[in-house]
């Protein structure tokens, strides 16, 4: 693995804004070369052989009855904003 | 010590609690039901288990000042048994970290090996029972969160089979490998812990294997947790028990590791136990697997901490998204902002392939690699960490070599099997851990063979 595996500072961006996730410049740099390296030691993954993958799966939903649950006042009381018993958001856009 | 010059911001700990390694985040005592296995016993839980009116940071600044209303499965049983929960413990941030320097709180010292870290993400937990501040903990072990520290703090810890223990109140990081877990002084402490918590959960679906008929079936019509008591299997019988060696585990292991290890083995053998080597060619890339699939889990999983519901906010300047962005960007350390990014990454158009399905071949391989190795084998034998405990502050800056540190762990997290890691001895940088990994739901064997250790 060298620094020649450097990501572009523009792809660090690019996937910040798909996990909307600002970063500072510093960051942008700093994750820019250390996702090469990382991303070069992956690059291992090529080498598995194939394998049967046997699914070994059952069924376990449960039956569909109503429990009770969280009261409103519970679930608002972490909320940093709500207004008359809902929570308080952003614009959508 | 380093965790008394660094405290952090934000800890609950009251002036006159002796915390001396930093190992709490807050202190709050709850009492158990009056009677019960686990009747004066007091527990340690770490800060990612929802506690009912206690704060829940998960050692992030996103969660500084959450509180759950409702109890972690795990932690309404412990009080059912009669424990009395004395406080929340330190953790690297998420659970994403194997020194537990990433919390937003600061780092916490090792009390086995003071001015060293005590391993991660449990590592608060680790050092609470190490210290003597609780006679037993709850970790989570996502990759090996509960046995890293457990190794470098000279206690026992136990990952259960996936399955085993309910995660429901579990803050979800990467949910297809974690188990919820105890840490205990030793193992019979440890599997009395497990007995308390394990078992199906109706709230949480990944517990429901009682309705396999498969394991039914192997466990005479009833749940593995509740055809067992674990804690009487912690009799240090091995007379005749067949333990392999995982070679890949242990030839790039650092020498006094080594020694100990071997002289761990030498114990088991005289204990009537015999040995023999294990190859698991699969192991090689299992660091890279468990990271790609961890961060990707990350990526979708930590997308709930908005500002909105939960989480600190980012203001209302701008629209939804621009909002998200800026609260992710002050809540999160950096740590968890590289896991999600990768996690974004890995998952992204034109890399899924590359990254995450190979990911998954790889565990696939894994788990045919130890099926097979459990052929002629009751239980695997490795070091728990490849090294010795990191002094504070060496391993920051260069995450892919910290990564590595995982090599021995991450393996039994992707083949969802049982794990124990018990003190095998000190070198002078601290503690060893020796791992014993068993077949699904074996945790009866891992324990009786990890009690012959003591």
């Amino acid at each position: 693995m060298t620094d020649t595996d450097a990501v572009d500072p523009e792809e660090v961006r690019h996937v910040a804004g798909l996990a909307r996730v600002d970063l500072d410049e510093e960051e942008v740099e700093r994750f820019a070369e250390q996702f090469g390296d990382i991303l070069a030691y992956f690059d291992a993954l090529d080498d598995v052989p194939e394998t049967d993958r046997e699914a070994d799966l059952a069924n376990v939903f449960r039956a569909d009855e109503v429990h009770e649950g969280l009261t409103q006042d519970e679930a608002l009381q972490n909320a940093p904003e709500s207004e008359d018993g809902r929570f308080k958001g952003p614009r959508v856009g | 010590m380093a965790a008394q010059d660094s405290p952090g911001e934000g800890r609950l700990v009251a002036d006159d609690f002796d915390d001396e390694h930093g190992a709490f985040l807050t202190v709050e005592r709850v009492e158990g039901a009056d009677d019960g296995p686990l009747a004066g016993a007091t527990v340690a839980v770490k800060d990612n288990i929802s506690t009912d009116g206690v704060r829940t940071t998960c050692g992030s600044a996103m969660l500084a000042d959450y509180v759950p209303p409702y109890d972690a499965t795990v932690v309404e049983r412990l009080k059912d048994a009669g424990a009395t929960i004395v406080g929340k413990t330190n953790m690297d941030e998420f659970g994403m970290g194997t020194t537990t320097e990433t919390s937003a709180f600061g780092p916490t010292d090792n009390p086995a090996a003071p001015g060293r870290v005590p391993g991660g993400s449990s590592g608060g937990s680790a050092a609470a029972v190490a210290a003597g501040q609780a006679d037993y903990a709850l970790g989570s072990d996502t990759g090996g969160s509960i046995r890293c520290p457990a190794a470098f703090c000279g206690v026992v810890g136990i990952k259960p089979t996936y399955g085993l223990v309910s995660r429901y109140g579990l803050v979800a990081y990467a949910n297809s490998l974690e188990q919820i877990g105890p840490i205990a002084r030793d193992v019979a402490g440890a599997a009395a812990v497990l007995d308390a918590i394990a078992g199906p959960d109706e709230r949480d679906a990944t517990t429901r294997h009682d309705t396999r008929e498969d394991l039914a079936e192997a466990y005479g019509g009833q749940h593995p947790a509740d055809a067992t008591a674990y804690a009487d299997a912690a009799d240090g019988d091995v007379e005749g028990l067949s333990v392999g060696v995982v070679t890949d585990l242990v030839e790039g292991a650092d020498e006094a590791v080594v020694e100990r290890f071997e002289s761990a083995l030498d114990d088991l053998r005289a204990a009537g136990a015999t040995t023999h080597e294990v190859s698991l060619p699969s192991v090689e890339t299992a660091v890279q697997a468990y990271y790609v699939i961890a961060m990707s889990e990350a990526s979708s999983n930590l997308a709930r901490f908005d500002g909105v519901r939960y989480g600190q906010s980012g203001g209302y300047e701008g629209d939804w998204n621009e909002t998200f962005a800026k609260a992710r960007e002050e809540g999160f350390g950096e740590e968890v902002k590289r896991r999600i990014l990768l996690g974004t990454y890995a998952l992204s158009a034109g890399y899924h392939d590359k990254y995450y399905k190979q990911a998954q071949d790889a565990r696939a391989w894994l788990k045919q690699d130890f099926d097979e190795a459990f052929e002629d084998a009751d239980v695997l034998a490795s070091p728990t960490m490849p090294v010795p405990p990191f002094e504070l502050g060496e391993s920051l800056d260069d995450p892919l070599q910290m990564y590595l540190a995982d090599a021995n762990t991450v393996p039994v997290n992707l083949a969802n099997l049982p794990a124990i890691s018990v003190p095998a001895g000190e070198t002078d940088r601290g503690p060893v851990g020796l791992q014993l990994v068993g077949p699904a739901f074996g945790e009866e064997t891992i324990i009786r063979a990890g009690s012959a250790l003591e």
